[in-house]
């Protein structure tokens, strides 16, 4: 028997930040990426016990700051002010790093250009002639959670899948992704295969036909 | 030996000359130290090497010495942004070269330097563009990339509040990158909101421990 569930819909990006932080454990550690994973932290709820982290420097980061709550010396890392939560901490760079590379975050969850079947993460650089190249944080992100996950639009504009076989973008990490969750499915990567855990206003054979991996159904 | 008071943001900077390798803390505007910037731009020094998480932002401190190409390198980790006009047109014009780092990587290789540490392994870039030409080495079956430290001439730094010794203590994220940065240059320059005795800050709350520090000038905050 499969374990895969099956909606009629696509997933609106607000229903997928709702499952993303559904899936997250209570008490974890999480780093939210720039965009479209930030809005995860509007679907987390008191009880989860979650503590956002922020690479410039925060644990137990608040909601975005708004009116006199707006403080330039208290920003996120897409540089947006922030508000503090009891029991809030702030560090330098290197220790912020430092919990991300040693392993001591739980989950981050990132956007993405391409993932492959093995879990490589193209995110930071088109490789796009005349491109201006910046990385950031992505790569010490990709490669440093307990958990790293995805979230994105399964294709491209022109209708490409962006999980492949293999990437045609340069890598930011390789390896770490072992969770996707797209508008019209969720996939989990793991024994070196890539499972479909739910689809989304498309069935699984359609979505076969769609994506050029292997896939399995959870 | 305790830091030197600075009686101006000029007065800071006046030592640092051509060619210099200068650190640069701040990310985006939280702890940057703009009023030693643009000292900085004043004293005319040029050729400099900076080190900073981005390459300056619309029409102020970094962005303004990228400007006036004072800047021959950045070191740096996320240069392109909305708002990073002055950096696009040097990098396209071939006017200012670009050494792209991982953030935590170039956090680690200023803490590095600070350390005395010759180099280390990080799994951060392995397989990637920005690990090419260098040594790597898989470690219990974890590929690693060799990075060395970033030492420099001058550090400048914004901190809240510094003592006499030269004690320091940051305000929220725009700690960043100051604390490192202090331990990574032969001369560590703070501008602070305020100058305190020694004695006032209580010792369990100091974040950098004035013998990082060299050059203090207090320039008064908005708060």
């Amino acid at each position: 028997m499969s374990a895969m569930t099956t909606t009629e819909a696509k997933l609106t990006r607000d229903e997928m930040a709702q499952l993303v932080a559904a899936d997250i454990p209570a008490g974890a550690f999480v780093n939210l990426g720039i965009g479209q994973p930030t809005n995860v932290s509007n679907y987390l709820t008191k009880e989860q016990g979650v503590t956002l982290h922020t690479e410039n420097g925060m644990l137990g980061m608040g909601p975005v700051a708004t009116g006199e709550d707006i403080d330039p010396d208290l920003i996120n890392a897409g540089k947006i002010p922030v508000t503090q939560l009891p029991g809030a901490s702030f560090f330098h760079h290197a220790d912020s790093f430092a919990m991300m590379r040693g392993g001591h975050l739980d989950v981050c969850v990132l956007g993405a250009f391409q993932i492959s079947k093995d879990g490589d993460l193209a995110n930071w650089h088109t490789g796009a002639e005349g491109a201006i190249p910046a990385v950031g944080g992505a790569m010490d992100l990709a490669i440093g959670a307990k958990a790293t996950w995805v979230m994105m639009s399964l294709f491209t504009k022109d209708g490409e899948s962006k999980l492949v076989e293999t990437l045609s973008y340069p890598v930011t990490g390789l390896g770490c992704v072992s969770r996707i969750y797209t508008e019209v499915a969720v996939f989990e990567l793991r024994d070196a295969k890539v499972f479909v855990r739910s689809t989304h206003g498309i069935s699984f054979e359609e979505l076969a036909a769609k994506v050029p991996v292997e896939l399995t159904q959870a | 030996m305790a830091p030197r008071i600075a009686t101006s943001a000029a007065d800071a900077v006046a030592e640092i000359t051509d060619g210099a390798t200068v650190l640069i803390g701040g990310f985006g505007n939280a702890g940057q130290p703009m009023e030693l910037i643009d000292a900085l731009l004043d004293c005319g020094a040029k050729d400099l090497t900076v080190v900073n998480n981005n390459a300056g932002q619309a029409d102020a401190g970094l962005a303004l010495l990228i400007k006036e190409r004072r800047v021959k390198k950045i070191i740096c980790s996320f240069p392109r942004q909305s708002d990073s006009w002055h950096f696009d047109e040097a990098y396209r014009a071939g006017e200012i070269e670009l050494e792209l780092v991982p953030q935590g990587n170039l956090a680690e290789r200023i803490r590095a330097a600070g350390a005395g540490i010759g180099g280390f392994f990080t799994p951060t870039g392995y397989g990637t563009l920005l690990a090419e030409g260098k040594e790597t080495r898989v470690i219990d079956g974890k590929g690693y990339v060799l990075e060395t430290p970033i030492h420099a001439d001058f550090a400048l730094i914004k901190a809240l509040k510094a003592d006499t010794l030269g004690n320091l203590v940051y305000r929220k994220t725009a700690r960043n990158f100051g604390p490192i940065m202090a331990t990574a240059a032969k001369s560590a320059i703070v501008q602070v909101d305020e100058v305190v005795q020694a004695g006032s800050i209580d010792p369990e709350n100091v974040i950098t421990p004035g013998i990082f520090v060299d050059t203090v000038v207090e320039l008064g905050g908005q708060k």
